[in-house]
């Protein structure tokens, strides 16, 4: 019955069941709101198990198309679909709403209905970001996940979360609207006509081509985060909640690195060649330096914020070497990026709700108290360090892979952050975990409860499947990775 | 006895009928309401203090009726009537119909406000209608003499209802400004308008269009009578650098008369300013187009700099104000269909903001206590969530946030330049944009992010409360399926230019 519109149920259904959570739940019987909100998590991740079953792996076009007039004075249409690049993405999104509910079931206490509301109505809204095949509606999907995200970390966040939460706002304001004008330049230069795929045929001049790729690079180079506009990130990380945290590392940041394959590569695929050397730059001395900076952290949630970023520059990296390799490698990354994150900032978020600390020096000695924790925080770690078998490695070896076909340098610089990489958490690691207890409090924590084990012992599983057979995933990907890149081999000059 | 008047009013119309010839029937609307106005005038004198709800009912019933005549009578064949002093087309029908209900939400926002201030008198009804009259007459004019009448008779109204509050100081001041200054640009507005008809030797604006379509030998009075029409429409506008007097009087003004001067007299001054520039003056793009880019990148500019600075949300809202009036320019100065009609679309978008912001100042208000400061607003989440959340609606559409509607209004307008080429100009409008958000989100941070200063309950009246949440809610379905009002402001545009 609903097989013409699963896509729209994926958007609708956590929308919806935000929206009733809202209207029902007050403090006073939270544990509706919290019932509900799980509720319509597990609902929207069920309704998109469809995409996986009946998707098609060997076509690149678009699958599950939903198009209908929208608005016919801008010729803006609801036009949804999604290939092998997006779908994983919705799912992952879907995935992570039930964890991000799980999450703040005992640590969220003040407004439960309007938190629960707010990711629900979050998860919605991004997966309308990947699906949306319609400039006006992708925008308004784009811009839209920004309110809710403004308000959980603002309301929920830690001390300095007001200023966190305005320059994450403004921060990628001042990208999307830089983006807005370049669509409605498209909207000119294609005949009238907001549709993204007819955006990909539009022939364009150099300059414009250049000029709209800096105002796309801003939109998304800052979402992704890319240095030197990544900023906002540790700031609006240290503040948010555990989950708010959760879903910025795992889906937020994949947004704009999926702008980076929907919009720039596509549309501007001259000045994507033209100045690839620029985003591989930033990429590497996001990975190189921000690594570093990682380093010296004495923050654990700062320091994954920092480790996030420089892996996120794999991803820009990967896909700027304009080989079937390096995009798979680089989307790879995005979906593992999405659990290790997770799974590392929820770690964080259990050691803070017992001791009220993120800070490492505080730490020490955790093994003697919670072994269980300290096992799957080590698979965690590792997996972020990259090590094989764990899902960390396959990306960012299919990179470097990529890399070193492109130029030595390139991927002698990418392997190097490796180093850096488990250097940070290793050592993190090491001094949270191993060694004696020196602080009393840590002497009253207590392991991890049954409904921490099942977020952990989830997150292991899927860092370890992707680890250990990345096939499925890469098969998903493959024919639309590769009508791209031909796509992008194509000039579009006039 | 009112209930009589009452049950009569709606049957005024069909009594006049056989009355009136078809040559009266476009203004039937503005006899209507001037006839109901004498009517008020004479009733509310007879009538004490405690039925004031006369004069209240009877003005919402006027406004009711004025609709149905309107819309009983829309057409989509533009004619002129009375001699060519007005024109009823669709652009004058469907903006009188926003008139009438911008001017209905904001009696009802007023109602109690006015009440607990000693406000609640027949005047204020009297001038206020008397200003909706004098909003239709601008709008439906094709003469610059009904234009300047129209205009008129709404700024005097205007600095009427500024000064009703005679014990404030604040106020008379306020209104004095702003009569020196309106009085300064309606003059420099005649003396424009005399330049003009001193070229074309026409004050009608289609003969002047028709006489300036070969072009003139006399350009330069021509440019120089522009140059003044311009000045005085900016002034009415509020467009930098003739903006000085906006921020005072929103201030100063009791907030029921800032709410009213905020709303309905801005879609008559799109009205007055696309029928002397568009229609009038239509040939001459190339020489107003300059000037109004001028105006535009100013008020965007000051207006989002210096609302950054303001503690008093009335005033923050007049910056605010001087802001969006930069960005409907923006249509106007694209000098097309398209643009017109984007125009138009922005400024009903931003009445209903502009409605809805005041409005919340209204009703967070109580007998001696007026909410206008910014922390006023702190913690309201706590204290109504609801209201908060409309307030939260309402900033991110005035921010240009999807999904509300606001986003669509600056879509609209950075299309109709891009369109003429002018990427340059909506690269700097989205800048200015971009200044003006964080204020915006300055009223959604202290709503929802600090702890409530002031924890008394909040008294606002129900009816009140369900056009706020209409009001709200309309921002919010408007911004996910804005086609119904785009379409209207397509059609009206299309079918009078």
């Amino acid at each position: 019955m609903f097989g013409q519109s699963i896509l729209s149920l994926v958007i609708w259904v956590p929308i919806v069941a935000g929206v009733v959570v809202l209207a029902t739940g007050s403090d006073r019987n939270a544990a509706l709101a919290r019932w509900l909100a799980l509720a319509g998590a597990m609902l929207g991740l069920i309704v998109a198990i469809p995409l996986v079953t009946g998707f098609d792996t060997t076509t690149p076009a678009m699958q599950f198309v939903e198009k209908f007039t929208w608005i016919p004075a801008l010729n803006a249409h609801y036009h949804l679909g999604v290939d092998g690049i997006s779908m994983p993405l919705i799912l992952l999104n879907s995935f992570v709403t039930v964890l991000v509910v799980i999450a703040g079931w005992r640590v969220i206490q003040d407004k439960v209905a309007q938190y629960m509301a707010a990711f629900l109505i979050m998860s919605g809204l991004i997966n309308g970001v990947f699906a949306a095949l319609d400039g006006i509606l992708f925008y308004v999907f784009f811009e839209g996940m920004l309110i809710p995200l403004y308000l959980i970390i603002g309301v929920w966040g830690g001390p300095n979360r007001v200023y966190a939460a305005i320059k994450f706002f403004l921060y990628t304001l001042l990208g999307s609207f830089l983006m807005l004008v370049s669509m409605i330049y498209l909207y000119f230069q294609s005949g009238g006509s907001f549709d993204i795929q007819t955006w990909h045929d539009t022939t364009l001049g150099m300059t414009a081509q250049t000029l709209m790729f800096f105002a796309f690079l801003l939109a998304f180079g800052v979402k992704v985060p890319m240095w030197p506009v990544h900023t906002w990130l540790p700031d609006a990380h240290v503040e948010a909640p555990t989950g708010g945290s959760v879903v910025l590392a795992a889906i937020t940041l994949k947004v704009g690195a999926y702008g980076f394959l929907r919009f720039i590569l596509p549309i501007v695929p001259d000045a994507s060649h033209e100045l690839a050397w620029l985003v591989i730059t930033l990429s590497l001395i996001a990975m190189v330096y921000i690594g570093l900076v990682a380093l010296v952290q004495a923050d654990m949630k700062k320091l994954i914020a920092y480790s996030s970023i420089a892996h996120m520059g794999f991803v820009t990296l990967g896909f700027f070497l304009f080989s079937p390799l390096g995009v798979e490698g680089g989307l790879v990354q995005m979906i593992s990026h999405g659990f290790v994150s997770a799974a590392l900032f929820l770690c964080i978020g259990i050691m803070y709700d017992r001791l009220h600390s993120r800070q490492i020096k505080d730490y020490g000695g955790l093994i003697n108290k919670m072994p269980v924790f300290a096992a799957f925080f080590m698979l965690f770690a590792m997996a972020n360090a990259g090590l094989p078998a764990t899902s960390g490695f396959v990306g960012e070896f299919m990179v470097i892979m990529a890399a070193t076909r492109v130029n030595f340098w390139f991927a002698f610089a990418a392997a190097s952050t490796l180093i850096t990489g488990a250097a940070y958490t290793l050592w993190m690691y090491k001094r949270v975990v191993f060694g004696t207890v020196t602080n009393p409090h840590v002497e009253e924590m207590n392991d991890i409860n049954p409904r921490e084990t099942l977020l952990l012992g989830l997150l292991a599983v899927c860092v370890l499947v992707m680890g250990l057979y990345p096939k499925p995933f890469t098969d998903v990907m493959h024919v639309s990775v590769v009508n791209l890149l031909t796509h992008v081999a194509q000039s579009k000059l006039p | 006895m009112s209930d009589f008047f009452i049950s009569f009013a709606p049957m005024l119309p069909d009594l006049l009928q056989p009355v009136l010839p078809d040559l009266l029937r476009p203004v039937l609307p503005e006899i209507f309401v001037l006839a109901m106005i004498s009517l008020i005038l004479v009733i509310d004198a007879a009538l004490g203090e405690d039925r004031r709800y006369v004069a209240y009912s009877l003005s919402l019933i006027t406004l009711a009726v004025a609709a149905f005549l309107t819309m009983r009578d829309f057409t989509d064949v533009p004619t002129l009537a009375l001699g060519g002093l007005v024109i009823d087309d669709p652009l004058s029908d469907a903006l009188k119909l926003f008139l009438y209900l911008t001017v209905a939400v904001a009696l009802v926002y007023s109602r109690v406000y006015l009440r607990e201030r000693g406000l609640y008198k027949g005047e204020f009804f009297v001038l206020a209608l008397f200003a909706l009259l004098g909003m239709m007459v601008m709008v439906s004019a094709s003469h610059f003499l009904t234009l300047y009448l129209g205009l008129e008779l709404l700024s005097l109204s205007l600095y009427a209802m500024v000064a009703l509050q005679r014990t404030s100081s604040v106020a008379t001041e306020a209104a004095m400004k702003y009569f020196v200054l309106g009085a300064l640009a309606s003059g420099m507005l005649l003396y424009g308008m005399s330049m003009a008809y001193g070229v074309t030797g026409s004050l009608a604006l289609a003969d002047i269009a028709q006489n300036l379509a070969d072009g003139t030998d006399l350009r330069i009075p021509l440019v120089f009578g522009i140059v003044f029409i311009v000045a005085g429409l900016a002034f009415k506008l509020g467009a930098v650098p003739f903006h000085m007097w906006v921020p005072d009087v929103y201030h100063g003004a009791p907030t029921a008369m800032t709410l009213f001067i905020g709303s309905a007299p801005k879609i008559a001054a799109f009205a007055f300013v696309v029928r002397i520039l568009g229609q009038g003056l239509e040939y001459q793009v190339a020489e107003w187009r300059d000037m109004l880019v001028i105006l535009a990148v100013l008020s965007m500019a000051v207006g989002n700099i210096a609302a950054i600075a303001q503690s008093n949300l009335k005033r923050m809202l007049a910056y605010s104000t001087i802001s969006h009036m930069g960005f409907m320019l923006l249509g106007i100065l694209a000098g097309s269909q398209s643009g017109y009609g984007s125009a138009m679309f922005y400024v009903l978008v931003y009445t209903l903001m502009s409605l809805g912001g005041f409005g919340m100042i209204l009703l967070l208000s109580r007998a001696g206590f007026e909410a206008d400061q910014l922390d006023d607003f702190r913690g309201l989440n706590r204290r109504s969530p609801w209201l908060a959340f409309v307030m939260l609606l309402l900033m991110f559409s005035m921010a240009g946030i999807p999904p509300t509607v606001g986003f669509y209004a600056k879509l609209a307008v950075l299309q109709a330049v891009v369109e003429i080429g002018y990427v340059w100009l909506a690269v700097v409008a989205v800048l200015f944009a971009l200044i003006g958000a964080f204020y915006y989100l300055r009223i959604v941070k202290l709503m929802y992010f600090d702890a409530p200063h002031d924890t008394a309950p909040i008294a606002a009246s129900p009816d009140a409360r369900v056009v706020m949440a209409a009001n709200g809610l309309a921002v919010l379905a408007l911004g996910i399926a804005p086609q119904p009002l785009m379409a209207v402001c397509v059609h009206a545009i299309g079918a009078s230019f």
